[in-house]
């Protein structure tokens, strides 16, 4: 007996000898659930996990915890990772250990969000379509790209719809690229939200309920989100009707809404096309929800706002009250406005040469109804140019 | 001789994780029967195993489950002043899950392991076999068909999810580490005093023996908010908390005095999604019926259940606990 456990033991310290990195190829098919599982669990470091053409019917949340691995499909309209029939796990694919590189594959009709990376260091998602194939429906996932208290995260090439939350949510995170990536039918098209040092750039947002967001919430472990940079992004025709489920904060996100700042500090909204967005092309606003946390602050701060061309905007305001003040405005409201929490030193910098709004609203606890509107005077204080965000040189030598 | 042998199995197990990572990965015996730790049979332990349960245990889709530790020859475990217990590398946490049938005789579908190697924690996924004399490995997981009663005499027929090792990690983490779960001493319970005896021969408590939790299920241990805790902290606690795989929802019932909007009290939700199921708050004091607590406990829909896993049923009376609870709360003003 004491013969077969020790030649066991020898036959695991054999297999640790260490081993070249390798290709290990996963197709479609009838047990794929447990073959792909299997593989993402016994990849070691260097390996790729391919995915071969065709459609994959998962019943089960998939997960990775192996660093270095890259998980590679034929292309986001060749390999699908179908959860049409799931019946456990709160997402598609959870990804939680650093320098993993997800690409060129589909996820579609996950149960809960579509893919997560928690924790995961470094890791970029490339050529991936994440899709509620229904349309938007309220009992759509939340999220659909989600990385969360990550550090260097690059979502590049990425197409996203249906989300009934944020199509690519980054939460709690810092050194973050978003990039060449198409958000529509979200509730939120791109979110960042309780982040430190973002980019979010080339981007097409356009028939979510709100194209691009930056929040900051109280009551979680990394608050005091800042230095965000929304540039060279197109967010156009954001008027889906807002499908978020009741009691998330996207749910209160007014149809119509292009970019959209709340509660953070030095976000920087320059050289966009934006447009046909009939609440706001830019909306600058605090945390105006009861909350109980001495940490957080709750005011927008430093957001400067320039060389961005604007087409229609604010012509169908959904914000409680937003129809009179459009009224008393002569039926539209200008295409930028800040609702004025915090007073003059939470004044944004505004370098558009479109009219921009100030509700007046300078106490957080005052509600529309109570608005003082009053249309922002040039703006004449100087701020500095954020750096740009820089990503390892592997981050970016994966997707060239 | 048994004994022994398990001893031998452990000592294996130790050295086989010195000699490198892929122990943990492909290395791993196929078929449970490697380790000794069950003589053909998961009705068949061997002697050497320590059998203990849980005051308040974990759902799992009403699941019965028998835990046994293996120590090895003449180790010690050490039990903290906060009663969490610190095993020797070469200890295997082993626990079957299974239901018993009509005449009541039970029959177990998985047996999960927790090896401790010198590199760490190691959690191992078994299936048994349908004759019952040896399990197999299942790294990736599976679903198994089962049917049972509920306690108020309903009839299930579900898809049992075996986790695969990813997931069990997802429960068992801390800081990334896998890390035992349920041996906190105030929450063990054992069938009779020869078997606690025989763990604290084995137990080294660096401060006073811990006196019992209250039980969940047993108004005469608690309170009702006491029992709720209990339930929140082994139910929830484990993922809930700040080094834990939900650390990112700021919602935490671990360890906590009771109160605030980290425990959810008035507490909006930040990634529910349709987990909200259209309310405000985790938990509005006086209204179980409005907190998304009890909305997603009730729910086995996979986007909105919580836990997240081992519910494909909701567990009624651990929701009762928690509707009292939170009905028995003063609502804000």
């Amino acid at each position: 007996m004491r013969m077969r456990i020790f030649a066991t033991a020898a036959a695991i310290a054999a297999l640790s000898s260490p081993l070249v990195a390798k290709t290990i190829t996963v197709n479609p098919g009838a047990d794929a659930q447990a073959k792909l599982q299997e593989a993402l669990i016994v990849a070691e470091p260097g390996d790729v996990v391919e995915l071969g053409e065709g459609r994959f019917k998962l019943t089960d949340g998939l997960s990775l915890d192996v660093a270095k691995v890259t998980v590679k499909g034929q292309g986001a309209g060749k390999t699908f990772l179908d959860f049409t029939g799931q019946l456990g796990a709160g997402e598609g694919l959870l990804v939680t250990s650093d320098d993993v590189v997800l690409r060129d594959f589909a996820v579609e009709n996950t149960k809960g969000d579509g893919i997560k990376s928690k924790g995961a260091d470094r890791i970029v998602y490339h050529k991936l379509r994440v899709e509620w194939t229904g349309g938007p429906k309220e009992t759509n996932g939340a999220y659909g790209i989600y990385p969360v208290e990550s550090k260097d995260v690059l979502v590049d090439n990425v197409v996203v719809r249906g989300a009934s939350d944020a199509g690519i949510y980054v939460g709690q995170s810092q050194n973050i690229i978003v990039r060449n990536s198409l958000a529509m039918d979200n509730v939120a098209g791109i979110e960042i939200e309780n982040s430190y040092n973002a980019d979010v750039h080339d981007n097409l947002a356009t028939r979510n309920t709100g194209g691009i967001l930056v929040f900051d919430l109280p009551n979680l472990p990394q608050m005091g989100g800042h230095n965000v940079r929304i540039f060279e992004n197109v967010v156009v025709d954001n008027m889906t009707p807002n499908f978020a489920p009741k009691g998330n904060i996207v749910a209160n996100v007014p149809t119509g809404t292009g970019i959209m700042v709340m509660a953070n500090r030095n976000v920087h909204v320059f050289d966009n096309m934006l447009g046909q967005n009939g609440t706001a092309n830019v909306m600058i606003v605090g945390y105006r929800y009861p909350y109980e946390d001495p940490k957080y602050d709750p005011v927008a701060k430093d957001v400067a706002i320039w060389g961005n061309q604007h087409e229609k905007a604010g012509w169908d305001p959904k914000f409680a009250g937003g129809a009179q003040l459009a009224a008393a405005l002569g039926g539209s409201l200008p295409p930028i406005f800040w609702d004025g929490a915090g007073g003059d030193a939470a004044r944004p910098y505004v370098g558009d040469v479109v009219p921009a709004l100030s509700l007046g609203l300078t106490d957080l606890k005052a509600t529309p109804e109570a608005a003082n509107p009053s249309m922002l005077p040039p703006s004449t204080a100087t701020f500095t140019e954020l750096p740009k965000v820089v990503l390892p040189e592997s981050m970016e030598a994966a997707v060239r | 001789m048994r004994a022994l042998f398990i001893a031998c199995v452990c000592l294996a197990l130790a050295l086989a994780a010195r000699s490198g990572e892929a122990t943990t990965i492909a290395g791993n015996p196929p078929l449970l029967s490697a380790f000794g730790f069950f003589n053909g049979g998961a009705d068949k332990p061997a002697p050497g195993l320590i059998s203990y349960s849980l005051g308040t245990p974990l759902f799992s889709d009403y699941a019965e489950k028998q835990r046994f530790i293996a120590l090895p020859e003449g180790a010690k475990v050490t039990v903290g002043i906060d009663g969490r217990m610190v095993f020797p590398v070469g200890t295997a946490l082993i626990k079957s899950f299974g239901y018993g049938d009509a005449v009541g005789k039970m029959k177990i579908i998985e047996t999960r392991l927790l090896l401790h190697r010198a590199e760490g924690w190691v959690a191992l996924p078994y299936v048994w076999r349908a004759d019952g004399k040896d399990a197999e490995l299942k790294l990736g997981g599976a679903r198994v068909p089962a049917s049972f009663r509920k306690p108020n005499g309903e009839q299930m027929s579900i898809s049992y999810a075996v986790p695969n090792k990813n997931q069990c990690k997802q429960c068992h983490s801390t800081k990334d580490a896998i890390t035992p779960i349920g041996p906190v001493w105030q929450n063990m319970v054992f069938a009779n005093e020869r078997a606690k005896k025989a763990l604290m021969a084995k137990a080294a408590f660096v401060g006073a023996v811990p006196a019992q939790q209250p039980r969940w299920d047993d108004p005469k241990s608690g309170t009702v908010e006491q029992r709720a805790l209990s339930y929140l902290r082994v139910n929830c606690g484990h993922c809930h908390k700040p080094t834990g795989s939900a650390s990112n929802s700021g919602l935490f019932f671990d360890d906590h005095d009771g109160g605030g909007a980290a425990l959810g009290i008035g507490k909006r939700p930040v990634a529910a999604g349709r987990g909200s199921g259209n309310f405000d708050f985790v938990i509005e004091p006086g209204h179980p019926e409005r907190s998304i607590l009890i909305h997603r406990m009730k729910s086995t829909d996979p986007g909105v259940a919580m836990p997240e896993l081992g519910r494909a049923t909701a567990h009624d009376e651990g929701i009762k606990l928690l509707e009292d609870w939170i009905r028995s709360k003063k609502p804000a003003a």
